[in-house]
C-alpha cells in the first residue's frame, strides 16, 4: 500500500560535542582548512627563503654603504645613481636587448621542431621529446663552456676551419661579443623552450584542423588561422620562461661576453664582489626587476591586442 | 521507532560556494531495507549519499547512524562502507589485496581473513580470482570486487554509487537481479544512488525521488508509479499524459474536473483533495487508457480523437492520439495480444479513449 | 611498398629534417666535452692529437675536486629529499582539495621560476648576512631548495592531477585513517612520480652554479670549484674530463628518470574504470 515518509522520532537529539570533536567537526565541514594545513609548510618555507630576503634587500636599497657597514638612514640616493649614471640604464637597456634576441631566436626555432613531434611522429614522441630536453638537464655552466671552447681563438671552429683550408687566419669576431652572448643562451634554452610549446600544440583538438579543411582552407592558412592562434599560449609561456632569466643572466655573458657583451647580471654581481657596493647593488637588482616586469606586462597587453584583432 | 530506522537523515544541507546542492532534506531509512535515491544530474542524490559515507559534511543538519551523530565522525570510523562508482579498485594490489584492504584492523589472523576472501568471491561468483591482478579484471569483475571489498568488512550500512552505469544492459539488468537477491540474502540495508528510474523500481524497497537538492517524494515502487504527488515525479518515472483542468466539485469519494480537450473528467478522491475551482492537472498513464474505434457507452471519462503515428514496441505498441484543443498527442500504451500489431496503419481514423476513475491521478497545478 | 615508404617520407619531411638538425645544434656544442677530453694536448683545438686518459687521472687524483664532489653529492641529497617532500605536500593540496585564492600561493610558490636566479642569490646573501648567519653549504641547500620545490611541486601535480580521488577515499571508507591510506595507498601509487621528483631535484642542485656561487662559504660545491679552474688553461683538459664525466652521469639519471615516470602513467591509467 502507499506510505507517506513519517516524522522524525523526537528522540534523537542533535550532539554536544567537545571541543576536540568540534574542531574535528569544523575540519571537517571545511575543505579549504584541511587544504591549507597540508600547503602550509611549504607556503611558510617560500615566504620566508623567498619574501622575506625580497624585502629585505628592497629595504638595503635604501640604504648607503659605508666602507664594511650599511648606513641605515633612509635615502634615494641609490636609486638618483642609478638613473643619472648612464652605465646602469644603458646596461639594462642592453641586456633587454640581448634578452629579447635570445627569446625571439629560441622561440622561432624551436617552434618548427616542437610542431614536427605534436604533429608528424605518430609513434614514439616521448622519445623525440626525452631527446631533445635531456641536454637542459644537465649542467648549464658546462654547456655555456662548451660555446667557449666552440667559438674561442683557439678553438674548435677555428682550428676546424683551419686544417680544412677554408680559412688562414681565426676567425676573431665570433668570440667575447653580445652575438656570441646571443648564440650561447639561444643554445642553452633551445632544449627547454620547446616543451611549452609542444605542450599546447598537442592539445590542440584535431577535429579543428579538419573541419577548417573542410571549410575550403589549404594547410597554410589552416595553420596560420587555426592552429599558430591556439598555440600562442605555449609560445607566450615558453617566451616568459626564456626572457626574464636570461635578462639576468651572468654566467654567459661572463664567459663569452667579453667587454662589450657583458649585462645587468654582472653588475649586480660585481657591486656585490669586488665593487662592495651592497644597497646599490640592490637597488639596481630591485630596478632591473621593475623593468622587467614592465616589459612582460607590455608583451602580455601586446599578444591580448593581437589575439582580440585577429578573432 | 529508532530500533526500525538504522539512518536518519534530519534538516540536511549542504552549500557549494552558494549553490545548495541539497536543500533541506529530511529521511528516515529502514534496518534491512534496499533504498534507492532517484533523481536526474545534479539533484544532489550523490552529494547526499557522501555525507553519509563521511567524504562531505552537511553545511547545516545533522546525520545520525545507528542512533549515533555522525558530524564529529570521519569516514574511516563510520560504520558504513561504500561501493563508489569508478569502483576504486586498488591498482597495485591483486584481488585478494583488494577485498582484504579493509581487514588489517580487524585483529584477525592471516589464515582467517584468507579464508573470509575466498568466502566473499564465491559470493560474487570469482572463485580462485584471488591471485589475479587488478589491471587484468573487466568492468564487470572490478564491480563485483568492490562489493565484495566493502561487504567483507560487515557493515551495517552499504552505500552503492551509481555502481552499474558502466556495464552494458544485459549484464546491467543481470547485476540488477544479483544485487537485489545478495541484499535479501545479507540483510544489511543498501542505500543506492541512480539516475535510471527503471533501475530504482527493479530493486528498491523504497526510493525517494530528488530534485535539485530537495527530496519530493518517499514510497515504494509501487507508490511511485501508481500515485506520484507532484508533477516532477510523475513525469519522471515512467512516461505520464498531462492535462490541465480546474475542479467543479468535489465530494462523495469523486472529485469532477473540466479537463482541457478531455472534456468532463470524474476522478476517484484520494488522499490530496483539492476543492472546487482549483487549478490542477490531470494525470494518466498510457496503459490506463482504453483505445476503442466505436464510441463507448459513458458520458464521462470519455473523449473522441483522431489517431496518429504508432510506434511498435514488439510486446507493445505505443499510439499517439491527437484530440482537439491539444497539439500534443496523447500517448497510449496497448499489448499486442494478438499476432498483428493495435494501431498500425490506422493514422487519422477517428478513435474514441475512455479510462476508469481510479486510473487518474490529480496534481497540484503549478 | 613503395606507397608506404613515401607515406613515411612525406610525414618525416622537411620539417624531420629540420627537426634533426635542432638536435645536432643541441648535442653538437656539449659533445665537444667527451671528444676533448681524451685528447692528448692541453689546447682544445683540432686537429685531434690522439688518445689519452691522463686527464681523467688527473682528475680523480685532485683531492679538492673530490672534497667538492662530495659537497655536492651531500647538498643535492639533502636538498632532492626535502624539496621532494615540500613539494609532494603542496602537489597534494592543490590537486586534492578546493580552497579559495589557490592560484595566487600556488603563483607564489612557483616565484622562483621566473625570478633571475642572481637575484634570488644577493637576495638571500643579503638576508644571511644581516641575520648574522655564516655563509656554508647550509645556505647553499636553503637557496637551493628555492629553485627546486616549484619543480617538485610540478612534476607532483602532474602525477597526481589524474590521480582517482577515490582510491584514497576507499581506502579511508574501508577504515583506515589518514595516514595509513597515505601509506598504502597513496605513496605505493605515487612512487616512480617521487622517484623522478628525486633524481630531478637532485640534478638541479647537482649542477646549479650562480647561487652555489653566491652562497658558498669556504666549502664548495662541483660547479664552483669548476668555475674557479677555468682561469687556468693547463687545468682546461681535467675540467673537460670533469665536464664529461658529470654529462654522462646526469643523462643516465634523467633517462632513468623519464622511465620511472612513464611507468608511473601506466599504473595511473590502468586504475582507470574501462569503459
Amino acid at each position: 500500500m502507499v506510505e507517506r515518509a513519517e516524522a522524525a522520532p523526537a528522540r534523537l537529539e542533535a550532539p554536544r560535542l567537545g571541543l576536540i570533536d568540534r574542531i574535528r567537526a569544523a575540519a571537517m565541514r571545511h575543505e579549504p582548512i584541511r587544504g591549507y594545513a597540508l600547503l602550509s609548510p611549504t607556503m611558510v618555507w617560500t615566504l620566508v627563503t623567498l619574501a622575506v630576503p625580497l624585502a629585505i634587500l628592497v629595504t638595503l636599497s635604501f640604504w648607503t654603504q659605508n666602507y664594511l657597514d650599511f648606513d641605515r638612514t633612509f635615502s634615494l640616493n641609490n636609486y638618483i645613481v642609478y638613473f643619472e649614471e648612464p652605465i646602469y640604464l644603458k646596461l639594462l637597456l642592453k641586456s633587454v636587448k640581448i634578452s629579447g634576441a635570445v627569446t625571439l631566436a629560441t622561440v622561432l626555432l624551436a617552434y618548427p621542431a616542437a610542431y614536427f613531434i605534436a604533429f608528424k611522429v605518430k609513434k614514439n614522441k616521448l622519445m623525440w621529446l626525452i631527446l631533445i630536453t635531456v641536454p637542459f638537464w644537465t649542467s648549464y655552466l658546462l654547456r655555456v663552456f662548451a660555446w667557449k671552447v666552440v667559438l674561442g681563438y683557439n678553438g674548435v671552429i677555428n682550428s676546424g676551419l683551419i686544417t680544412l683550408g677554408v680559412i688562414d687566419a681565426p676567425l676573431e669576431f665570433i668570440l667575447y661579443n653580445p652575438t656570441a652572448v646571443v648564440i650561447t643562451l639561444a643554445h642553452a634554452w633551445a632544449a627547454f623552450a620547446i616543451l611549452p610549446i609542444y605542450v599546447s600544440l598537442e592539445k590542440i583538438d584535431r577535429s579543428l584542423l579538419e573541419a577548417a579543411a573542410d571549410l575550403g582552407e589549404g594547410p597554410v592558412m589552416s595553420f596560420l588561422r587555426v592552429t599558430l592562434p591556439l598555440s600562442m599560449p605555449g609560445v607566450t609561456a615558453s617566451s616568459l620562461l626564456v626572457f626574464i632569466p636570461t635578462t639576468g643572466d651572468y654566467v654567459t655573458p661572463n664567459l663569452v661576453g667579453g667587454p662589450t657583451g657583458i649585462m645587468i647580471g654582472n653588475i649586480i654581481a660585481s657591486l656585490f664582489g669586488k665593487a662592495n657596493n651592497w644597497p646599490l647593488g640592490a637597488a639596481t637588482a630591485v630596478m632591473s626587476m621593475f623593468f622587467i616586469t614592465l616589459v612582460v606586462c607590455a608583451f602580455l597587453w601586446f599578444t591580448k591586442q593581437v589575439r582580440e584583432r585577429v578573432a | 521507532m529508532s530500533d526500525e530506522h538504522i539512518i536518519s537523515i534530519r534538516g540536511v544541507s549542504k552549500e557549494f560556494g552558494g549553490v545548495k546542492a541539497v536543500n533541506d532534506v529530511t529521511l528516515e531509512i529502514r534496518r534491512g531495507e534496499f533504498f534507492s535515491l532517484l533523481g536526474p544530474s545534479g539533484c544532489g542524490k550523490t552529494t547526499l549519499l557522501r555525507m553519509l559515507a563521511g567524504f562531505e559534511a552537511p553545511t547545516r543538519g545533522e546525520i545520525f547512524i545507528d542512533e549515533q551523530a555522525m558530524s564529529a565522525i570521519p569516514p574511516h570510523q563510520r560504520p558504513v562502507n561504500m561501493v563508489f562508482q569508478s569502483y576504486a579498485i586498488f591498482p597495485h594490489l591483486d584481488v585478494r589485496g583488494n577485498i582484504a584492504f579493509g581487514m588489517r584492523k580487524s585483529g584477525l589472523a592471516k589464515s582467517e581473513i584468507n579464508a573470509r576472501v575466498e568466502e566473499m568471491l564465491e559470493m560474487i561468483k570469482l572463485p580462485g580470482y584471488a591471485g589475479r591482478g587488478a589491471t587484468q579484471l573487466s568492468g564487470g569483475e572490478r564491480q563485483r570486487v568492490a562489493l565484495a571489498r566493502a561487504l567483507i568488512k560487515q557493515p551495517k550500512v552499504l552505500l552503492l554509487d551509481e555502481p552499474l552505469g558502466a556495464l552494458d544492459k544485459k549484464l546491467r539488468e543481470q547485476m540488477q537481479l544479483e544485487l537485489r537477491a545478495l541484499q535479501k540474502s545479507v540483510g544489511i540495508t543498501f542505500v543506492f544512488v541512480t539516475h535510471d528510474q527503471e533501475e530504482a523500481l527493479t530493486m528498491s524497497d523504497r526510493v525517494a525521488v530528488m530534485s535539485k537538492g530537495q527530496v519530493l517524494q518517499v514510497e515504494g515502487p509501487m507508490g511511485l508509479y501508481e500515485q506520484p504527488t507532484t508533477r516532477f515525479v510523475a513525469d519522471f518515472i515512467g512516461t505520464m499524459n498531462f492535462f490541465e483542468g480546474t475542479v467543479r466539485d468535489a465530494g462523495d469519494g469523486t472529485t469532477n474536473i473540466d479537463a482541457e480537450s478531455l472534456g468532463e473528467v470524474r476522478a476517484e478522491t484520494k488522499d490530496a483533495a483539492f476543492g472546487a475551482g482549483s487549478e490542477i492537472v490531470v494525470a494518466i498513464r498510457p496503459e490506463k487508457l482504453r483505445l476503442t474505434f466505436e464510441a463507448p457507452d459513458d458520458s464521462v471519462n470519455v473523449v473522441q480523437g483522431r489517431m496518429g503515428p504508432a510506434a511498435y514496441l514488439g510486446d507493445r505498441s505505443h499510439l499517439y492520439v491527437y484530440l482537439t484543443g491539444r497539439d500534443e498527442p496523447v500517448v497510449v500504451a496497448m499489448q499486442n495480444a494478438g499476432r498483428s500489431a493495435v494501431g498500425i496503419d490506422q493514422a487519422d481514423q477517428p478513435v474514441w479513449l475512455s479510462w476508469d476513475e481510479e486510473a487518474i491521478v490529480l496534481l497540484p497545478g503549478e | 611498398m613503395s606507397a608506404s615508404w613515401t607515406q613515411k617520407r612525406d610525414r618525416f619531411g622537411g620539417l624531420g629534417v629540420y627537426t634533426v638538425i635542432y638536435l645536432a645544434f643541441i648535442y653538437g656544442p656539449v659533445l665537444v666535452l667527451p671528444v676533448f677530453s681524451f685528447n692528448d694536448s692541453i689546447y682544445v683545438a683540432f686537429p685531434l692529437k690522439g688518445f689519452t686518459l691522463q686527464w681523467y687521472e688527473e682528475m680523480i687524483n685532485n683531492p679538492r675536486m673530490l672534497d667538492a664532489l662530495m659537497n655536492s653529492l651531500k647538498v643535492g641529497g639533502t636538498v632532492a629529499v626535502l624539496s621532494t617532500i615540500l613539494g609532494t605536500l603542496a602537489a597534494k593540496a592543490v590537486t586534492r582539495y578546493r580552497m579559495p585564492g589557490r592560484g595566487p600561493v600556488v603563483g607564489f610558490i612557483m616565484l622562483p621560476l621566473v625570478i633571475p636566479e642572481i637575484i634570488m642569490g644577493i637576495a638571500l646573501l643579503v638576508m644571511a648576512s644581516t641575520g648574522g648567519i655564516p655563509l656554508s653549504l647550509l645556505t647553499i641547500g636553503v637557496g637551493h631548495m628555492l629553485l627546486c620545490v616549484p619543480f617538485s611541486m610540478v612534476v607532483m601535480i602532474s602525477r597526481l592531477e589524474g590521480f582517482d580521488k577515490s582510491l584514497e577515499e576507499a581506502g579511508l571508507d574501508l577504515g583506515e585513517n589518514p595516514w595509513c591510506v597515505f601509506w598504502r595507498v597513496t605513496f605505493p601509487l605515487a612512487l616512480p612520480g617521487l622517484i623522478a621528483s628525486l633524481m630531478l631535484t637532485f640534478t638541479i642542485s647537482f649542477d646549479e652554479f650562480i647561487l652555489a656561487f653566491f652562497l658558498a662559504g669556504t666549502d664548495v660545491t662541483l660547479p664552483v670549484f669548476i668555475w674557479s679552474q677555468l682561469r687556468f688553461p693547463q687545468k682546461l683538459p681535467g675540467v673537460l674530463a670533469l665536464g664529461a664525466t658529470i654529462l654522462t652521469v646526469t643523462f643516465i639519471m634523467i633517462t632513468f628518470a623519464e622511465w620511472f615516470r612513464q611507468r608511473g602513467d601506466q599504473l595511473r591509467k590502468a586504475s582507470y574504470r574501462e569503459q
